[in-house]
């Protein structure tokens, strides 16, 4: 069985595959409680169809882009699992699962654009079922344009993005299609950060009492 | 039947530290350290020892079962730093265990860094006197502890104010010139200079301090003071005695150290110090708690300072602790907690 999760955006979404369906998903929309709420959705999933550990052949994550904490979280989660149970893990980017699903609801040329915070967006165009540039970090105003922008980021700008449409956030089950009939291209279990590290000395940051 | 074996994951600040016993026998000990990579920075940037401890995770994981001759799958229970610490880096430690707690399915434990930097003690010099009174000093923390159980009863009485000592330790060298971090550097700079050359002052000792901060700690005027002397000193245009202050810095930190854990244990009644972070690698800092001690009839315990630097063993101990005595274990929704108090030993 594949085990698919993502957690590049404020939702953890987990999803497992028996290699001819999805059998279970799990959606937590408590934004930014990646830590708390991964581990709770895959043994949620197991659960649901009564799956051992033992039973998940493979992993899939979503590299981002996305903010960092929350990306680290499923990363570690996914590299630490395919060690323990040596068996293979699959990156695939966030943006491209977003894609995915647009491209089942019948779009072909259009742009991806996610919450990057900081009055950013992660982008990414696609035509011909492919990523044809992108992933990258920019300025909603530089990127503005009329055509069709799907995504969290889009919906947020509609100055800079008036023609904008969901899905707002990725699908497990459609990263567990994406990496099952390889749609996209797929990666190592590699960040995606797309930004240098804040470089700020935590002065008091571990003070303890 | 054989004691349980334990995989224990600390992260809580640029260690990533895996660390493996059985029972109370340490079987390895991995670290991997970013502190390189902060080095330029005078201090720990959180953002790249998250990003560090995503990437050294599985090499250490790894490195960790080769040390100890086993697989991933021969481990009974898996224990982790749930805090306190940097929030990020603690996070990415947590996901990690929870992540082998569901694939290997076995217990896991969210323990306390603080309580773990006591109990690793138990691998070099073993089962801990009870009571014991615990200094905690490192660039993160400055505590004094009152351990009865360190699985289930850690007393905080007295901790730093502003600065923890380490830290004291890494401006003070910065000021010098010396590189980060600065414990190491300042020690072995002060064995050539003289400790009574400059009066700095000592935190929170004076009367009117001690009333109400008997066993609590302040190194920012310490920190202060040195900067102004160093200052007046390049203003008047002569070289600064980099030896002498480094000296003279380090006795006033060392002797506030000792001065309020030997009270603490005096008035506690209690006969044994442990010491245990970062700092407890000073040497004068280990010269000057025994000599007091001894004087009081006082016992010092000081592991070796691969274990009182952040390490994986000491959460494994701690881990292997709970493990044997039955207690409950974490819940797969345990949260990084970067301030989780010290009285908290299992979340
Ligand atoms: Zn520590």
């Amino acid at each position: 069985m594949l085990l698919a999760f993502d957690t590049a955006t404020p939702h953890v979404t987990v999803a497992l595959h028996d290699g001819d369906r999805v059998v279970a998903e799990y959606v937590s929309t408590e934004a930014m409680k990646h830590g708390e709420m991964l581990a709770p959705g895959i043994a949620d999933v197991l659960a649901q169809v009564g799956a051992a550990s033992r039973d998940v052949t493979a992993v899939a994550v979503g590299v981002g882009p996305g903010p960092f904490t929350g990306l680290r979280v499923g990363l570690v989660t996914a590299r630490t699992m395919a060690l323990a149970l040596e068996i293979p893990v699959y990156g695939v980017c966030t943006l491209d699962i977003l894609a995915a699903e647009a491209m089942d609801a019948g779009h072909d040329e259009f742009q991806i654009a996610t919450d990057a915070r900081r009055k950013e967006v992660y982008l990414a165009s696609y035509a011909s079922r492919q990523r044809v540039s992108g992933p990258e970090v920019v300025k909603p105003a530089v990127a503005a344009t009329d055509s069709l922008v799907i995504g969290r980021g889009a919906l947020l700008y509609p100055e800079a993005f008036p023609n904008a449409a969901g899905p707002e956030h990725p699908d497990a089950a459609v990263l567990c299609d994406v990496v099952v009939r390889e749609r996209f291209e797929l990666l190592d279990p590699d960040p995606l950060y797309l930004r240098r590290p804040d470089a700020v000395a935590a002065q008091t940051a571990k003070k303890v009492s | 039947m054989n004691e349980p074996l334990v995989l224990g994951i600390e992260t809580s600040c640029d260690e990533t530290g895996i660390g493996i016993v059985r029972g109370h026998t340490l079987l390895a000990d991995a670290v991997a350290s970013s502190v390189e990579e902060h080095a330029r920075f005078g201090g720990v940037v959180p953002e790249v020892a998250s990003r560090a401890h995503l990437e050294a995770m599985v090499p250490t994981l790894q490195r960790a079962c080769d040390d100890a001759g086993i697989v991933l799958s021969d481990v009974d229970a898996i224990a982790v730093t749930a805090g306190p610490g940097l929030a990020g880096a603690l996070l990415v430690g947590v996901a990690a265990a929870k992540s082998l707690s569901i694939a290997l399915e076995k217990p896991l434990y969210g323990v306390n860094h603080l309580a773990a930097h006591v109990a690793v003690d138990q691998l070099e010099h073993g089962a801990l006197p009870d009571p014991c009174l615990a200094m905690l000093v490192s660039g993160g923390h400055s505590s004094l502890l009152r351990v009865d159980d360190v699985t289930t009863s850690v007393t905080p009485l007295g901790a730093t104010i502003d600065d923890a000592a380490g830290e004291a330790f890494d401006k003070v060298a910065r000021l010098l010139g010396l590189p980060f971090p600065g414990g190491p550097h300042i020690d072995r700079v002060a064995r050539e200079g003289n400790s009574v050359a400059i009066d700095f002052p000592r935190g929170l000792t004076s009367r009117k301090d001690l009333e109400r901060h008997r066993f609590d700690f302040s190194f920012s005027g310490l920190k202060t003071a040195v900067a102004r002397w160093v200052e007046a000193r390049e203003a008047s245009g002569e070289p600064v005695p980099v030896a002498d202050v480094a000296a003279a810095f380090q006795e006033a930190v060392v002797d506030v150290l000792t001065r309020k854990a030997i009270d603490a244990a005096a008035s506690e009644g209690i006969e044994d110090i442990l010491i245990g972070g970062g700092v407890a690698a000073n040497s004068r800092l280990r010269f000057l708690a025994e000599e007091r001690a001894a004087a009081k009839g006082i016992r010092v315990r000081v592991p070796r300072p691969g274990l009182c630097t952040d390490n994986g063993a000491m959460v494994a101990v701690l881990g292997s602790e709970m493990v044997a005595r039955g207690r409950v274990p974490s819940p797969l929704d345990l949260p990084a907690d970067s301030s989780m108090p010290v009285d908290l030993i299992l979340r």
